[in-house]
């Protein structure tokens, strides 16, 4: 076990002659995969403890977590396994927001530098991820390759960069429009989208900044599901809007007040009590929906047709020591 | 309703509506997205297992807007100042202006946006100020220029000009803004209880 993958030590066994898969080690915690599973191993009071999720589940999972940078707070794989972000360093943890775990004293939390994580979960990601398979895709528009021996790589797919602007897409010097010429052709499940865009009458001289585009029609371009993108930019709020096909490939922990406005169709969402995965409610949105997602809860979302979401970020620094020593509430409007 | 028979496998029979070709049930995949508009939506619902409906401050955008004053500044959602309010499009509203940048989504009918680059930009909206504020009369400044918007176009307000939105029929805009003396939060009118 002690293969330098890059300048990060990244801690990778030899192909298996059987699967061809590597696996991999950060800290207490290794990782394997064969055919069909992902497994998860750590030590906890001399008793060895393991998971398994399906591959393409963890995949999509991990895609998740390394394409957001571990996002705002918790990013649960599932109810056992995830990361914490603590902007910087970041925690991997094992049963330790799974009350039976945590109870019996069987789960682990380590923490490590974001780089060295990092480069450990796209090593894993490049490896495990078989040409065909599409982790940001919908199960409906990408191969089932993920099933069997190692077979290739898709590191197109897998390096993609997460479009964010700094003011608005389509101003001079930011984020490019998405156009067929650019690799964005309309989604599938939005071929009934126009793809008019404003009618813009700029005075000369003021060119750069009359502006205005289509947001719908950017957003029925968009290559992946469960992916927000930048749209907008006012101080520290962020329009994050993102297309949703299938399930949320993981379960989010808000460590702030995160708002969203279904622009389209529409998402169902379970809503978990963010330490211990109780259900606490089932918020279902429709087009023009508003709805709040506290500072206490994990959700997990269900779309059953690609849908548009407007997902609504405060990225103010500091808040979830805010949030969590109680001094702002976890619901954002006392009515 | 009217029930046909459907076979299903050995000895079973599915009671299903009429006006269904049986046998070779044909799936097209042919998608339809669905927007909301004033005239027609549906807001989604709220399933509580142990939870308190306040927590998700849940409306919807039409819902508040068939409810509104022409350019109401309706705030749907707050997050420690920063807002999303819902306006009502319908006529030609005030001049607003604002010390830092807005967007607005149209979210139906079709709206047009008037820019004016204000020569005193500082006189009309003092920096620091949060949020939009009315700006009285005509707004002294460079026309520069309008746009046109139709549902999902998102329009720039930038920081140094005063705006104004026209709307022939009724419409709906969604404003990324920061919470102002114009904000009306009518929380427990909008939301479910
Ligand atoms: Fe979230």
């Amino acid at each position: 076990m002690s293969q330098t993958v890059n300048a990060l030590e990244v801690k990778a066994s030899p192909a298996s002659n059987q699967t061809g898969y590597r696996s991999f080690e950060l800290g207490s915690f290794a990782f394997s995969r064969d055919e069909y599973f992902a497994k998860v191993t750590w030590h906890v009071g001399g008793q060895k403890l393991s998971h398994v999720m399906s591959a393409d589940a963890f995949l999509r999972a991990m895609m998740r977590d390394v394409a957001w940078g571990f996002f705002y707070g918790w990013v649960n794989f599932d109810p056992v396994i995830g990361t914490r972000n603590l902007y910087g360093k970041v925690e991997l943890y094992a049963g330790a927001y799974h009350p039976a775990y945590k109870e019996k004293g069987l789960d682990l939390t380590e923490t490590f530098d974001s780089r060295e994580i990092m480069a450990t979960f796209k090593a894993i990601l490049d490896d495990w991820t078989n040409e065909g398979f599409d982790p940001f895709a919908a199960p409906d528009e990408t191969d089932t390759t993920w099933v069997g021996k190692k077979n290739g790589n898709n590191r197109l797919a897998i390096e993609r960069q997460r479009q964010a602007c700094k003011r608005m897409p389509g101003l001079a010097g930011d984020a490019e429009l998405r156009t067929d010429k650019n690799g964005y052709p309309v989604n599938r499940a939005f071929a009934d989208v126009s793809q008019e865009e404003p009618e813009v009458h700029a005075e000369p001289g003021f060119e750069d900044e009359v502006h205005a585009f289509s947001l719908f029609a950017y957003l029925s371009r968009s290559d992946v599901t469960w992916n927000p993108s930048v749209s907008s930019v006012l101080e520290r709020s962020l329009c994050c809007p993102t297309t949703e096909e299938y399930i949320l490939p993981i379960k989010h922990g808000n460590d702030r007040v995160e708002w969203f406005i279904q622009l389209s169709d529409q998402i169902e969402w379970e809503i978990e009590d963010k330490q211990t995965g109780a259900p606490r409610a089932k918020v279902i949105m429709k087009a023009g929906d508003v709805a709040a997602m506290p500072a206490d809860i994990r959700h997990q979302g269900y779309s059953k047709k690609r849908s548009m979401l407007l997902v609504w970020e405060n990225a103010t620094p500091g808040l979830p020591e805010l949030y969590e020593s109680g001094k702002l509430k976890p619901n954002p409007v006392e009515f | 309703m009217a029930l046909e028979a459907v076979k299903s496998g050995e000895g079973v029979l599915l009671l299903v509506p009429g006006n269904r070709e049986v046998g070779g049930i044909m799936m097209t995949t042919k998608f339809e997205t669905t927007f909301g508009s004033l005239g027609d939506f549906s807001k989604g619902e709220l399933e509580i297992i142990n939870d308190d409906p306040k927590n998700y401050v849940f409306s919807n955008i039409f819902d508040v807007a068939s409810r509104s004053r022409p350019y109401e500044k309706v705030v749907v959602a707050i997050n420690l100042g920063y807002v999303f309010e819902t306006l009502r499009a319908e006529g030609t509203s005030t001049w607003f202006a604002a010390a830092h940048d807005e967007f607005a989504i149209v979210m139906d009918g079709v709206v047009a946006v008037d820019l004016v680059k204000l020569d005193a930009p500082d006189a009309v909206v003092p920096p620091g100020q949060r949020g939009a504020i009315a700006v009285e009369g005509t707004p002294v400044g460079r026309k520069m220029g309008y746009v046109k918007c139709k549902r999902g176009h998102q329009v720039l307000l930038p920081k140094g000009a005063a705006y104004r939105f026209r709307a022939d029929k009724p419409g709906v805009i969604l404003l990324q803004t920061v919470d102002g003396a114009l904000s009306v939060h009518k929380w427990a009118d909008i939301c479910y209880k």
